[in-house]
């Protein structure tokens, strides 16, 4: 076992880094100077966190560097910090896209709040995904919001008020289920007891016995709020506008990472808890998620903007991790843990790019952009990278996970499986189209004269391209870390009926 | 002369650190009213709020001594038991003394700007408050009438008192016939409680009530029913609310913040103690009441504020909201319902004054320019004020981080420890309708198209008060342990 403080330190570094960009405010640039070394810090931070992580700290458990302390008794709040497989590469997820996003998307308004809000919005995300305490990781969970919030709204495109109330709205009612589940799990755990002391503690209440009825409405509860977070078709719909009006750096956060705490507080909490309601729940949630997949694509082929596109594509990604998440075969569930770092990784390189063409062109909308190949070959060869790579080509990341996640599917549920499937083609067929009218044809006018990606720009994507190509060839060492995990969840889950 | 010696009045024994609160406040209202009466030139603002914040500091001085010696000896009742001092009543005291505090300092910038002279505001609110303290201490529904009336007395007048705008005084006009109608609804059903008790001494009922079994509870579910609607009006529970958007609207900006708190606390410490401690056998009969009623408080609260575009009114249905959650706490009835209502009103206390200390800042002379769009970029022209105000709102809509949350978190945890699990969603449903008026409310501070507006002057007290409020959000939002640990004990202090 290891020491917690490295996932204090976790939590606590960006917001120390957030009070030194204030401190040093009065100086140009410094804020963002501090901020970028803080990001540094705690992308080191993250990287030991994954090399020192060892699965099998004791026999079953592969939770390492966890410590429990009680902070306030009468609210049964605690704080509960510990890692294993599944959190561990969101971990390193959050540490990327706060670097990227800080590298890659610099706004000079209000430079100080901006990487003050992306400062603390990293440390609330790290910490739902570092808590091991279902009351600490809602939170958590809830504070990301208030960050996101203020992203959106202060830098955001035109639309960006309306774009931020909705985001906020949405989730928020999403989780108020989620708090009510929360509280009627910690009470029955109580009561059951007869236990005086209040606690939410992950490991207390994966032990609570429960009827079937029960532990089905919980699971709704919060799937509920995880389907939102995710999104989850039908639960999307603040998903588009709140990803497009956000500035590129919001959006990276956005759907690179907050997404996620969706999908993994659904792997953890909703299937890691109520092991009871997966046969009952297992097919609804399954045939959201292949609708998800197909919707996506189908509003991705038809939708007028580059980051619509993406946020689109993201319901479909999102959709085979959902897929994953739920068919409880253990490959199935590795490539939906997989899956979301991939897909993390694979949106940070669409949003970045994004970014850089709108700098140059002012635009992201698809009809404005033509030809772009000509003038930036670049910009080009890095975007056809990353599109690859979401389309699943073999050889890169995206195919992993996906693989996984089909084989596993095809092994419990045929037909959700078959039907994923062709979603992959229609991504093919989305992503080619678009890269066809933007990239490809004459460029005249203003797309004809914009420069190809500086240096500063092509090192920034060179993590992603990195992480692309090495998880697409050589996914071992993370498949390592992640399969003890979710065998252990798993063995968990699997007295309720959970095919292998 | 005979019969004088066979008559002796007995007097009851008094414990007057029980009772010392509620004297200070009366003689510091005594005394600024002689003075102002008796002294040639007039009694200066300056003396008056000195007098005020004097005594809410030794309200706080006392509360310490109060609290250790309930430590020591446990609760205990004077005044032929119609006053009780325990664990809840001492928070009581203490929020209702910072809500004064707070207020006082506000009024007093108020006062400075709208060229108020004299003692009269500062000597209607300690009377006023003393009411609420009568009834945070009260253990007989007759006291707690009258420290009802005399709460609600001092704010009639209060509520009517900007001379200059027409409003000030329909309102003061209408909370004081609504008011006046609560009171005699109130005291109805305390003398049909009588009838059917035989005591309006709340442990006496309690007592009468836990011995024997009401073969014909017609008398007391009437009686109680009316308690219940005396004190609906009082925390403005929706369908008793209609007069509150109006009066807080017309009523001059500090005293709607001195009605959003000390008025709050008076009237759940009495709810409280009479549901809970003398009825609280009856609890499957006033239960599904308040079901009803916190339905439609946190329902209709959060979805009227919706559209209001006057902040005095939306933050009426603001408050509204945030009572019908303070009713969880009572409505789960257990000791963690009780700690989680009063931690709820310990908090929300100082944020709502601060708050309205904010509006009061941009009414600006007049008290008038209270539309939403005063507000617009007002955090972009001065971000420690916006930004305040924006952490102030913050807290009310429950958002981690600050206190708000917590006081939301521990009333739903009571709500759904007692069995409330449907009740709880409500509320927190409402809670998301509510985050809906509250974002727009911050939008509209940091919207960058007015940047070049007027700067408003924070006169000194006013700040300092802002500041308290953005304190007590931000620390115990992070650190909320020793207040709720504080609620928890006072609680257990509380007399069964």
């Amino acid at each position: 076992m290891h020491s917690s403080i490295y996932l204090l330190l976790l939590i606590v570094v960006p917001l120390a880094g957030a009070l030194g960009a204030a401190l040093v405010r009065k100086i140009e640039g410094m804020a963002y100077a501090v901020a970028v070394g803080t990001s540094i810090v705690e992308m080191a931070l993250a990287l030991i966190v994954a090399f020192l992580y060892n699965p099998h700290v004791k026999n079953a458990q592969t939770f390492d560097f966890a410590t429990r302390h009680v902070v306030s008794a009468p609210f049964g709040l605690a704080y509960d910090v510990a890692v294993d497989g599944i959190s561990l590469l969101m971990v390193v997820l959050t540490a990327l896209v706060l670097l990227l996003a800080l590298l890659g998307s610099r706004d000079k308004r209000r430079e100080l709040a901006f990487v003050g809000w992306l400062l603390a919005l990293t440390s609330f995300t790290m910490a739902s995904f570092l808590s091991h305490d279902v009351l600490e990781f809602f939170i958590f969970f809830e504070l990301t919001l208030v960050p996101s919030y203020f992203i959106i709204a202060g830098w955001g495109g035109a639309q960006r008020a309306k774009a931020a109330l909705k985001f906020f709205i949405y989730t928020f009612t999403g989780s108020a289920f989620l708090l009510v589940g929360i509280l009627y799990l910690g009470f029955s755990y109580q009561h059951q007891t007869g236990s005086s002391a209040l606690t939410f503690s992950y490991s207390t209440l994966t032990t609570v016995p429960m009827t079937h009825g029960t532990a089905v409405w919980l699971f709704i509860a919060f799937a509920i709020a995880f389907a939102v977070k995710s999104p989850i078709w039908p639960f999307h719909t603040w998903s588009p506008i709140a990803y497009a009006e956000a500035p590129t750096g919001g959006s990276i956060e956005l759907s690179a990472l907050l997404a996620k705490l969706g999908s993994y507080g659904l792997l953890r909490f909703a299937v890691g808890l109520f092991p009871l309601a997966l046969p009952t729940m297992r097919p609804l949630v399954l045939t959201l998620a292949v609708i998800g997949i197909l919707y996506g694509s189908l509003i991705a082929c038809a939708t007028p903007d580059l980051k619509r596109l993406v946020t689109y594509s993201s319901v479909a990604q999102l959709g085979f991790i959902t897929l994953g998440v739920m068919t409880g075969s253990k490959i199935a569930m590795v490539g939906a843990v997989l899956l979301m770092f991939n897909h993390g990784v694979i949106t940070i390189g669409f949003f970045l790019i994004i970014g850089f063409i709108e700098r140059r062109r002012g635009s992201y909308q698809i009809k404005d952009l033509t030809g772009l190949q000509g003038p930036a070959p670049v910009m080009a060869a890095l975007f056809t990278i990353v599109m690859m790579a979401s389309i699943g080509l073999p050889g890169l990341s995206g195919f992993v996970s996906e693989y996984l996640i089909l084989i596993g599917t095809f092994g419990t549920h045929v037909w959700w499986g078959a039907i994923a499937t062709t979603g992959v083609l229609a991504s093919a067929a989305y992503l080619l189209w678009a890269y066809q009218r933007v990239f490809h044809g004459r460029a005249e006018g203003a797309n004809a004269s914009i420069t190809d990606l500086n240096a500063k720009e092509r090192w920034v994507l060179v993590p992603v391209v990195v992480l692309i190509l090495a998880l697409g060839v050589f996914p071992k060492p993370v498949l390592d870390r992640i399969t003890p995990s979710v065998q252990q969840l798993i063995h968990h889950v699997s007295p309720a009926g959970v095919n292998k | 002369m005979n019969l004088l010696a066979t008559t002796t009045l007995v007097v009851p024994s008094i414990h007057y650190l029980a009772l010392l609160p509620i004297l200070t406040f009366f003689g510091a209202s005594l005394a600024l009213l002689l003075m102002s009466a008796l002294v040639n030139t007039k009694v200066t603002i300056n003396w008056a709020t000195g007098v005020t914040v004097a005594t809410a500091i030794a309200t706080l001085v006392y509360a310490y001594f109060q609290w250790s010696y309930v430590a020591h000896h446990g609760s205990t009742t004077t005044v032929a038991h119609a006053i009780v001092l325990d664990g809840f009543s001492v928070v009581g005291n203490v929020v209702i003394a910072v809500s004064l505090l707070l207020s006082a300092l506000v009024a007093h910038d108020w006062a400075k700007r709208e060229r108020v002279a004299g003692a009269d505001f500062h000597i209607l609110a300690l009377t006023s408050s003393a009411g609420a303290l009568l009834m945070v201490q009260a253990n007989d529904l007759i006291v707690i009438f009258l420290g009802l009336e005399i709460l609600s007395i001092g704010l009639y007048v209060l509520v009517g008192f900007d001379r200059h705008r027409a409003t000030s005084a329909e309102a003061s006009l209408k909370y004081f016939l609504l008011g006046g109608f609560a009171s005699a609804i109130f005291i109805y059903g305390a003398a049909l409680v009588y009838g059917a008790t035989g005591s309006t001494n709340l442990s006496s009922i309690s007592y009468f009530l836990g011995a024997n079994v009401v073969l014909r509870p017609g008398l007391l579910y009437a009686g109680g029913a009316l308690l219940l609607i005396g004190f609906a009006f009082k925390v403005a529970a929706v369908p008793f609310h209609a007069w509150s958007p109006d009066v807080y609207v017309g009523a001059p900006t500090p005293v709607t913040g001195v009605m959003a708190s000390i008025v709050k606390v008076g009237a759940f410490a009495a709810l409280l103690r009479v549901l809970i401690s003398a009825l609280g056998t009856q609890l499957d009969t006033w239960r599904p009441i308040l079901f009803v009623l916190i339905v439609l408080t946190c329902v209709v609260g959060a979805s009227v504020a919706l559209v209001q575009r006057n902040v005095k009114r939306l933050l009426a249905y603001s408050s509204i909201n945030q009572a019908g959650f303070m009713l969880l706490g009572v409505w789960s009835g257990s000791a963690r319902g009780v700690a989680s209502t009063l931690f709820y009103v310990l908090t929300y206390a100082p944020i709502v004054v601060a708050t309205f200390a904010v509006v009061t800042l941009i009414g600006g002379t007049g008290d008038d320019l209270h539309s939403i769009d005063h507000y617009r970029g007002l955090a972009r022209r001065q971000p420690w004020l916006g930004g305040a105000l924006a952490v102030l709102l913050f807290s009310q809509l429950g958002a981690p981080l600050t206190v708000g949350f917590y006081a939301k978190y521990w009333v739903l945890a009571a709500t759904v420890d007692s069995g409330g699990a449907a009740l709880t969603l409500v509320a927190i449903l409402s809670a998301a309708i509510a985050a809906f008026f509250y974002l727009r409310w911050v939008l509209t501070l940091y919207a960058d198209d007015e940047v070049e507006g007027t700067r408003v002057h924070v006169p000194l007290f006013t700040g300092k008060v802002i500041a308290v409020g953005v304190i007590v959000a931000v620390v115990f939002g992070v650190w909320p342990g020793p207040l709720a640990t504080w609620c928890q004990h006072a609680t257990m202090l509380f007399l069964p």
